[in-house]
């Protein structure tokens, strides 16, 4: 009777000379933001730094606020790998095939100075920094480093993830080892990154 | 209904005083020994070689022969009822004379007792000594650790194999004194080592849950893992 009739919604009006309702981006940029807002973290813990690590998701710091709080302990759904921790040789295998597991665009963070460098762990049985296992975007330092650090390299990634253009082709390039022996940079950069410093100077290689 | 098991209660053994003291002013060395040594000594005569008391705890050098016999008997005896083996380990020296030891931590919860028992293996002939699997099958893991860190073969051990280090680690004895603490091969080459390792292949199909389906499984898998092959392989 005196209802008017509902607006059809599915026409949509186009009318370009009124600007109301449109934003004009770059579609690179529009990506970037959707990636960098929700980054949903595979936690490799394996020492202290998971502690921390557990902290800065909790409440007081809530990773939630970065679109992180969706922890992804299956590494097919997660974007970026953080490893807070000191790896073992025993692990190397495992946390390679982690990083193989995940789908690109994937990112890694090194929480902590043994994920890092080995810290203070130069011995037979520590990774000397998982850069020699994997790609590794951020290094977050300390020992453990406390969650403003963490928070600080996840905004450091953010940045990095904004600046990628889509353009640049080599960018999302999955880095293939070596095939025979899988290591994926050569073993004399491999051995020069190992170099002990700090402490470890003192120590001798030929033991008695 | 019966229990599944004796339930052990600590100092039940003790007559009269049963209740725990904590010890005060224990002196460095020396002191009263814990009374299973000198029971020790009328039982095994020379196979005792030493008996030590530091910081109020027992130590008795035994023979490494005997040292299998010895423990049987320190489990089993009324009299001495050691019921929980609490560490396996060994001891190597800096002086490079010095034996190896072998260390046994043993408990009795009835008497209140901690005794330690030590075993010397001198180094130039193979390190070999008996393995206690057979009085407390608490010792497989701990066995395992000891030869995965010293090299010192458990004669009678199940399943002796290395148990934190990966199966194919070639770098020899971690926790031996001539181990160099960076190990024996450069970085590149441990790392290449390392991840030539499948990360599925280092339990056996027994140590698995699969093993309580074992019966449930299709014939050729049985068949196969009868040979004794490793899962991810």
């Amino acid at each position: 009777m005196g209802l008017t009739p509902r607006p059809d919604h599915r026409v949509v009006e186009y009318n370009p000379s009124s600007q109301e309702g449109w934003v004009a981006s770059r579609l690179d940029f529009l990506v970037n933001w959707g990636r960098a807002n929700s980054l949903w973290p595979m936690p490799f813990g394996t020492a202290c730094c998971a502690i921390e690590f557990m902290a800065t998701a909790a409440s007081r710091f809530d990773l939630a606020r970065f679109g992180m709080e969706r922890m992804s302990f299956s590494p097919r759904q997660a974007d970026v790998l953080i490893c807070a921790g000191r790896v073992p040789f025993k692990l190397a295998p495992v946390i390679r095939r982690i990083w193989q597991q995940m789908p690109q665009p994937k990112w890694a963070i090194a929480m902590g100075a043994c994920a890092s460098t080995g810290n203070i762990f130069d011995n037979y049985a520590v990774v000397q920094g998982i850069d020699t296992i994997i790609p590794v975007d951020v290094y977050v330092p300390g020992c453990p480093p406390r969650p403003e650090g963490l928070m600080y390299g996840i905004m450091m990634l953010q940045e990095k993830v904004m600046r990628e253009r889509m353009s640049d082709v080599v960018i999302r390039n999955e880095m293939e080892p070596d095939p025979k022996s899988q290591l994926y940079i050569p073993a004399p950069t491999i051995d020069e990154l190992s170099e002990p410093f700090g402490n470890s100077v003192h120590q001798t290689r030929s033991g008695l | 209904m019966t229990a599944p098991f004796d339930i052990a209660h600590a100092g039940s053994a003790n007559k009269g005083s049963d209740a725990p003291a904590t010890p005060r002013n224990v002196p460095n060395r020396g002191g009263a020994p814990n009374p299973s040594a000198a029971d020790l000594k009328a039982k095994f005569g020379t196979a005792i070689r030493r008996v030590d008391v530091v910081w109020g705890e027992t130590n008795v050098y035994v023979a490494p022969e005997a040292a299998l016999d010895i423990i049987r008997w320190l489990h089993d005896d009324a009299s001495q009822q050691y019921d929980y083996l609490v560490d396996v380990t060994a001891v190597e020296y800096r002086d490079l004379e010095q034996p190896i030891e072998v260390v046994w931590h043993l408990r009795s919860l009835p008497y209140r007792r901690f005794l330690r028992v030590k075993a010397q293996l001198t180094k130039n002939r193979p390190l070999e000594i008996p393995s206690v699997w057979s009085i407390y099958k608490s010792a497989d893991w701990l066995e395992r650790e000891c030869f995965d860190m010293f090299g010192i073969t458990f004669v009678g051990h199940p399943d002796l194999r290395r148990i934190l280090m990966w199966e194919q680690y070639r770098e020899g004895f971690p926790l031996r004194k001539d181990f160099p603490l960076r190990g024996r091969f450069s970085r590149a080459e441990q790392l290449r080592q390392a991840l030539a390792a499948n990360p599925e292949a280092r339990y056996s199909m027994e140590e698995l849950t699969i093993a309580d389906a074992f019966e449930d499984l299709p014939t050729d898998m049985r068949q196969r893992l009868r040979g004794g092959e490793r899962t991810g392989e």
